[in-house]
């Protein structure tokens, strides 16, 4: 009885009630979008853009401009442009977008040294905060989840065509290189909703783990798309749970509930399993 | 260069000779430089890839590899009439309830046949294949062969490039030369002669015949007394058909 308690204790606070609703929703629209990701070999566009959208954030949260605008604009442009120069396969391509987000993570923090209020800001950006995490927050998660669900339900067929066949889609007559735009686009907007809950550090990996985990599990994409955002869920709200009682930071306690499910995964899932998650590249 | 409704033509040619940019331009994924392309109104084209070009580590099913191409279906569902054309499609190529299998545990051959079905799953009205034999078993290519020919006969148009004159060139019905131009165009017998090969490949090969079908040399067999007497008897024969 008094552990039950105990268990439910977290949920008094409305802080908590909120961090939970926005973690568990970043943690399925994260799952979802994994898929692409991993697939698409793109884990370090990911991690790339996470960083550039900080710099955004910096700057928007320094010149008193929206959070979501400033941010948003910013991921966006970038997004799409390095969605452009890995597809173009240059020369030197990846080392292009590591010095572009790496410039734009660093800027952000010269700035909000320079003129931010306090560290506390940084850190939260950084690692992710559930205080923080407002109504407006848990809205923009929400409306991002739902655009993201429907346009990958209702194009579900021209993602995976463009992503599986890219040469035979194009030859097909599917707009291959719209659908790549769409993609980076929903990308950027997922990790700007998000990053303030799970952190610019760690939201590459809740991209990841999740995606890599279905992976493992099921050798059918559908399936795949269905499992990755239910096991992103399931390690945001275990996470989030387990900080409170850790007195841990939340995005660090979600990345290493996910890490253990995936460690589980593939010690149970045995040898074949391990080989599909050897031949995703880029990871 | 013409291709009418219910040929099955092959192109053949040198690395670099321009095979895979003519499909590329027919496919309309890159613009001629030169010349025009017309294509019938509503045509559909199938097109099926190099086996080597398949991530055949991506997680996808055979059924799902069929039916990504129908891309105004909206919802991933496979709705009822899908599902009984797919089977139709398998059924037809050898690949009968193999729906739920990863793409993976298939044989050479109904790797090769799956994408095969994906394009015929699309009721093409042209099927294009690239390289259909290329990185794969003597067997494989002779199912291969067998099927091409048997999709033919029901009344299918095929185009294909190949690099293996003996194994599938030589038995198509028509060929053309390829190398930066049309060297020649015609049926195996005009096309695979000596004087053809050597314009379109750049050295000299040699040409036997087998049971009524040309059979290329690609090694130097100049010293061979036999093999000149025979090229010789050849030529003089040819000659006096013409």
């Amino acid at each position: 009885m008094t552990i039950a308690l105990d268990l439910l204790a977290p949920y008094d606070f409305a802080f908590f009630q909120r961090g939970m609703v926005a973690a568990t929703l970043a943690g399925a629209l994260c799952g979802v979008l994994g898929v692409f990701v991993v697939l698409r070999g793109m884990s370090y566009i990911g991690h790339g853009l996470s960083h550039a959208v900080f710099g955004g954030a910096a700057a928007s949260a320094v010149m008193s401009i929206n959070f979501f605008l400033g941010a948003g604009i910013w991921g966006i442009i970038s997004g799409v442009l390095i969605g452009r120069i890995a597809r173009r396969k240059i020369i030197g391509a990846d080392a292009a977008i590591g010095i572009v987000t790496t410039a734009s993570f660093a800027g952000g923090i010269a700035l909000l040294n320079r003129y931010g209020q306090a560290r506390k800001s940084i850190e939260a950006v950084l690692f992710g905060s559930v205080l923080g995490v407002s109504w407006a927050d848990i809205a923009a998660i929400s409306a991002v989840s739902l655009a993201v669900g429907a346009i990958v339900l209702f194009a579900y067929r021209a993602f995976l065509f463009a992503t599986f066949d890219p040469q035979v889609a194009t030859v097909s007559g599917e707009r291959v290189a719209a659908i790549e735009v769409i993609l980076m686009v929903m990308l950027s907007v997922t990790i700007l909703v998000t990053m303030r809950v799970i952190g610019t550090l760690l939201i590459s990996a809740l991209l990841v783990i999740p995606a890599a985990t279905a992976r493992m599990i099921t050798n059918s994409f559908s399936r795949m798309l269905m499992l990755s955002p239910i096991i992103g869920a399931v390690c945001c709200l275990v996470g989030m749970n387990l900080s409170y009682h850790l007195d841990t930071s939340a995005g660090a306690t979600i990345i290493l509930v996910a890490a253990a499910v995936f460690t589980a995964t593939y010690l149970l899932a045995g040898r074949r399993a391990r080989l599909r998650v050897a031949s995703l590249h880029h990871l | 260069m013409h291709v009418r409704r219910g040929e099955f033509v092959g192109i053949v040619g040198p690395s670099g000779s321009g095979k895979t940019t003519l499909l590329k331009a027919i496919t309309g994924s890159v613009p001629p430089t030169r010349g025009t392309i017309e294509i019938a109104d509503g045509i559909r084209v199938g097109y099926v890839p190099q086996v080597e070009s398949v991530d055949w580590n991506f997680p996808i099913t055979v059924g799902e590899v069929l039916t990504m191409t129908r891309t105004r279906q909206r919802w991933p569902r496979t709705s009822p009439s899908e599902r009984v054309e797919m089977a139709n499609v398998l059924d037809g190529l050898g690949l009968s309830g193999l729906q739920g299998r990863h793409i993976r545990e298939l044989s050479g051959g109904q790797q090769q046949r799956v994408f095969v079905a994906r394009a015929m799953f699309g009721k093409p009205d042209i099927l294009i294949l690239d390289e259909p034999t290329s990185g794969v078993d003597v067997r494989t290519r002779h199912e291969i062969l067998h099927l091409l020919r048997d999709l033919h006969s029901k009344g299918s148009t095929i185009l294909l490039t190949t690099h293996d004159l003996n194994g599938l060139a030589s038995h198509l019905p028509r060929l053309m030369c390829l190398n930066r131009e049309v060297i020649a165009d015609g049926s195996p017998r005009e096309t695979l002669i000596p004087e053809v090969l050597e314009r379109t490949y750049g050295a000299p090969l040699h040409v036997l015949e087998h049971g009524g079908m040309p059979i290329v040399l690609d090694h130097d067999y100049t010293s061979s007394e036999v093999l000149r007497d025979t090229e010789r008897q050849m030529r003089s024969e040819r000659e006096t058909r013409q």
